[in-house]
Parts: C-alpha cells; structure tokens; sequence
C-alpha cells in the first residue's frame, strides 16, 4: 500500500534563502502525525507546496501515491489543507461558501449533509446563514477546517488550527481532529503548543531552518534523552555543593532544577552530596523531560512564542 | 457531469454571482455612463454630415459606446476579481482545488463574457426608441463582440495574474484600456484624423473591435471586414496563449 504522503528530496530556495534544504519522510496511511519547529522553520512552505500554492526548487510529493505536479488533480482530491492565515471570501455566507469548495473538488448536492453535519460538529450551525466577513477569527478558523474537508479527503493537514483559539474551541478541535482519525483519515498537525501535539500524535517530525532534526514516534522521542529533572526547594540560606552547581538546568519558582543524566548522575549521589554538605532541603519533585526538553534540545529554541 | 465539469461550472457559477450581487456597480453603473456620453455627442454634433451615406453620428456612435462599454467591463471582470481574491488571500481556495489552467480560463473568460452581453443588452434596450439600428452583419456582429470580449476579458486575467495589488490594475486600466479605449474609432471615423493618428489608429486592436462591430450594424465601415475579423482573431490568440502559459506554468502565482 502506498504511504499517504511521501516527501522526497524536497528544496526551496527563495532567492538567497533555503527555506527547505532536501526535506524527505513520508506519513503512513491512518497516522496522526506532528510537524513541529520554531518560526521559520519551513512548516508552512512544505504544507504549501504539498498543497500546490508553492513551487518546489527540486525534489517530489506524492498524496495516496499521486505525484502533485504531474497527477495534480488525484493528489489534490485526496488531500484537505487548513492553512495557517485566516483567509476568507467575504461575498459568500457560511454554507454557498462550503458548498461552492465542494463543488471545485467535483461534488455536488451529495455532500451536503456532511456539510451539514460539519456545521453542527464545528458549532457553527447557527452561524450557517451569516456572511464571512461577519464572523469571529475563531469562526472563520472552524469554516477554514471545514472547508478543507468538504470532498472528505482521506489526508488532511492543519497548520497551526489551534493558534489564538481559546480552551473550550482548542478542546472541541481536539475532538474533532480525534474523531477524523479515528474514521480512518490520516492526519498532519502543526501546532507550537508541544503539550497539543504530545497529547495527539503518534509520530513527530521536528523541522529547523528547513531539515529534519527528528522523525520518530511520540514515545521514542521522548525516551531518546535519557535524562530525568529533580527539582529541589532548598531551606533558607542554604546553598548547592559545588559539584552540583554544573548540573543546575533552569529555575522554577524559586526552586532549582537539577537536569540529570540517568546513565551518570544518580538520584542516590545527589542526595548523598546534599547530606555530605548538610544542606536543608524543603521540599522534592522529579519530572520526566517533555516534548518541549527534546524540542529545546533538538532546536536550541522555545517553542511557544507566546507562552 | 464530470467532476472537472463540475469543478468548472461552479466557478463559472461563482464569478457570475459575485458581479451578480452588485449588478447596480457592475452593470447599471456603465450603462448610465455611456448614456451619459451619447446624450452629450449627439447634441454637440447634432447637424453634422452622415458619417456614411445613411448612417446619421449617433447611430454611428452607439455601436462604438457599446464596444467601449464591452470592452472596459471585460477587462474589470475579470482583473478585479482575480486580484480581489489575492489581496484578500483567498485565492488559495482555488489554487488548491482540482481544477487545471483551462477551467480557470474558461470560468473567468465567459463569467465576464455574460456580463458584457448584460451591458451590451441593457444599452441596446435603452437607445433602440430613441436610435434607429439596423442589424446588416448578424454573424459579424456576433464573431466581433464575442471575441473583443472574450480578449479584454483574458487580458484582464493577464493582469489580475500579473499584480500583487489593486494599484497595479488601475495602472492597466488608466494607462492602456483607457486611452486605448478612446483612442479607437468610438467618437469619429478614423478618415477624419490627420494622417499621422489616421494611421496609428491601425495599429490598435480596439480600432478594429469597434470598426468590426459597426461593421455588423451598418454593412459598412472604415476597413473591410475580414480586415477587423483577422486583428480580433490575432488579438484574442494572442492574449489566450500568453494567458494559458502564465496559468501553465504558476507565474507570478505560485510562489
Ligand atoms: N513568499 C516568501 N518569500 C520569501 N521568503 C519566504 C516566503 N515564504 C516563506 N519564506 C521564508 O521561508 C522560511 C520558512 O517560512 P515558513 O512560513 O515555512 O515557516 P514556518 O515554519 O511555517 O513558521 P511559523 O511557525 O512562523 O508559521 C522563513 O524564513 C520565511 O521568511
Ligand atoms: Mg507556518
């Protein structure tokens, strides 16, 4: 069976820039795939050319097996893409626009209680009579989503769907997306919030100035650094032995945060060190390394700009 | 139907509706301008000589106010709305769907098509009381409007593909299908030029749109008809070809 997106050797270059530096993976069919990396990664330019909005420098994709330049119209039917930019036609309501995207992709009337049902899904129901330009962003990111699933594409990719959405629509976007996959359809996520796509996806894809840093499952991502973090409070006054001092990561709320390699620092020493030197100590927490650790690792870079 | 049909006639169908949902700017508002310049010139050269034998100045006139009319709409059809949809970014809904360069042609071209035979009828509505018109050429009158329309209409998708913003477009409208628009025969016959406009009058497309098109009123014009048809055909042609190999091969489009 063939791969529901196979990305080879994929490069663009925007006068001096590289934005894409031979970019090759490809998604298997039923996924639920991540592709994270900071600003200006090159996420969006590879959804882009995916979608065929970008001209690739060099390199191919095919979608469920058809090349997007020479079989554009199969590749293009078999794929949904929700783009990152709130872009809207404000001639149209809600439902003449979704069906009008319907009819581009060759479907008519017979799609129009999926429309429908999206509509109610994606609570916009009420809103189903009501102009594009007189709705919230977060509306207009819900008719985006639904848009892109209007020919019920057997591969969608949402770039960052879930950006300056408050809790309650992050949670029924999770759900949403949940329930597509679980309905057989292969989904590819952007997201800056690492904690979104630790939660959601099986395999991720860490991208940085346009390479692939990381392609591995969720959980070998976060096994691949065999280091584990001890927060410690220490008592007033006190202060760390100094063979510790190398090991100190970050502060967190007054207390330290010691990042250990579980191959050379033990839990045990560190204790003993602390013991040694009678260091008073209020109060202990450890804490597995996160999506956000590895990402921090991989990109030398925070992931949420915003947090 | 095909799902490329379908893909087809549904933005056939969509830009027909959005010209459609502002028939008073798209239509109306033409119409009363070009009314506006008839009334004006009939009565500044009321009493003047027939044009040609039989044919009084404002019966010659309509057939090129008309043609004017036409070719102004199609070009703002098309190029409006092409860059309306890329200013507002929402473009990338038709640059991802399933439909190929000729469906894009094809939709845009005929949307703006329809609404010059609008314009067209809604002219001809209003004058025919007061101008008597003979149709002598109905085939030529046809082959001409079609294909000066259908021109504008793809040079104003050259131009939509080629702008990045509205200024861009004003630019083509304010320093080519403007003067080129009066330059062309609409006002007078070219035989009332001095020789030096008398013959860089033949030199511009729109000089045989218009002339073919009266061609098809009166039986009679400046050039001979095959003359009008042959730059109509060649001006269409070569607009198309330009026009497909810029929807061929993404320029200024896919970035
Ligand atoms: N049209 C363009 N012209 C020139 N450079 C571009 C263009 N589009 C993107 N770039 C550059 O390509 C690089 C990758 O941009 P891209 O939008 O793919 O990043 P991203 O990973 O999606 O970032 P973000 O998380 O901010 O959305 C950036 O350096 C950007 O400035
Ligand atoms: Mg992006």
């Amino acid at each position: 069976m063939t791969a529901a997106l196979t990305i080879s050797g994929v490069r663009k270059t925007y006068g001096k820039l590289e934005a894409l530096k031979g970019v090759e993976f490809q998604i298997q069919r039923g996924e639920f795939f991540g592709l994270l990396g900071p600003n200006g990664a090159g996420k969006s330019t590879l959804i882009n050319i995916i979608a065929g909005l970008v001209q690739m420098s060099a390199g191919s994709v095919t979608v469920m097996g058809h090349d997007t330049v020479r079989d554009f119209r199969a590749a293009r039917r078999s794929l949904g893409v929700v783009p990152q930019e709130l872009v809207f036609d404000p001639f149209f309501n809600v439902t003449d626009m979704l069906r009008i995207q319907a009819g581009y992709y060759g479907c008519g009337e017979e799609v129009w209680p999926w429309i429908d049902e999206m509509l109610q899904r994606l609570d916009l129901w009420d809103k189903r009579k009501v102009s594009m330009r007189a709705l919230s962003g977060g509306m207009k990111r819900r008719v985006l989503i639904a848009q892109a699933l209007v020919h019920q594409p057997p591969v969608v990719i949402l770039d960052e769907p879930t950006a300056g959405v408050d809790v309650e629509l992050r949670r029924t976007l999770w759900r949403f997306m949940r329930d597509l996959h679980r309905k057989g359809t292969t989904v590819v996520l952007t997201t800056h919030y690492l904690e979104e796509a630790q939660e959601m996806c099986e395999r991720i894809a860490i991208i940085d100035k346009g390479e692939i840093k990381a392609l591995e499952t969720t959980a070998q991502l976060l096994a691949r650094h065999p280091f584990r973090f001890l927060r410690l409070k220490l008592a007033e006054g006190a202060s760390l032995p100094a063979e510790l001092q190398p090991l100190v990561a970050g502060q967190v709320n007054g207390s330290l945060e010691l990042k250990l390699e579980t191959a050379k620092t033990s839990f045990g020493s560190v204790f003993a060190a602390l013991r040694r030197d009678g260091v008073a100590i209020e109060d202990v927490q450890t804490r597995d390394p996160d999506l956000e650790d590895i990402f921090v690792e991989l990109t030398g870079r925070k992931a949420e700009a915003a947090a | 139907m095909t799902p490329n049909q379908r893909g087809f006639f549904t933005l056939l169908k969509k830009e027909i509706k959005r010209f459609w949902a502002v028939l008073g700017q798209t239509v109306t508002a033409p119409v009363i301008t070009a009314l506006l310049y008839l009334l004006v010139f009939a009565q500044a050269m009321k009493g003047r000589a027939p044009v040609y034998p039989g044919v009084e100045y404002t019966e010659f006139l309509v057939p090129g106010l008309i043609m004017m009319t036409v070719i102004q709409n199609a070009f703002a059809n098309t190029s409006s709305s092409l860059i309306q949809s890329k200013v507002m970014g929402n473009l990338v809904f038709l640059q991802m769907a399933p439909l190929g360069p000729w469906e894009w042609f094809g939709a845009y071209v005929l949307a703006a098509i329809v609404r010059t035979v609008l314009v067209a009828a809604a002219m001809l509505i209003v004058v025919l009381p007061f101008v008597r018109l003979p149709v002598h050429e109905p085939l030529a009158l046809v082959a001409v409007f079609l294909l000066s329309s259908g021109s504008l209409a793809v040079l104003g998708l050259i131009a939509g593909i080629v702008a990045q913003k509205f200024d861009h477009i004003a630019a083509f409208t304010n320093f080519l299908i403007t003067p080129m628009s009066f330059l062309s025969g609409v006002f007078y016959s070219v035989h009332a030029l001095p020789p030096f406009w008398f013959a860089a009058s033949h030199f511009n497309p729109f000089f045989y749109l218009i002339d073919g098109f009266r061609f098809g009123f009166f039986g009679v014009a400046d050039v001979p008809i095959w003359q009008s048809l042959l730059w109509a055909s060649g001006f269409f042609g070569l607009m198309t070809a330009i026009c497909l190999w810029m929807l061929m091969t993404g320029y200024k489009m896919k970035r």
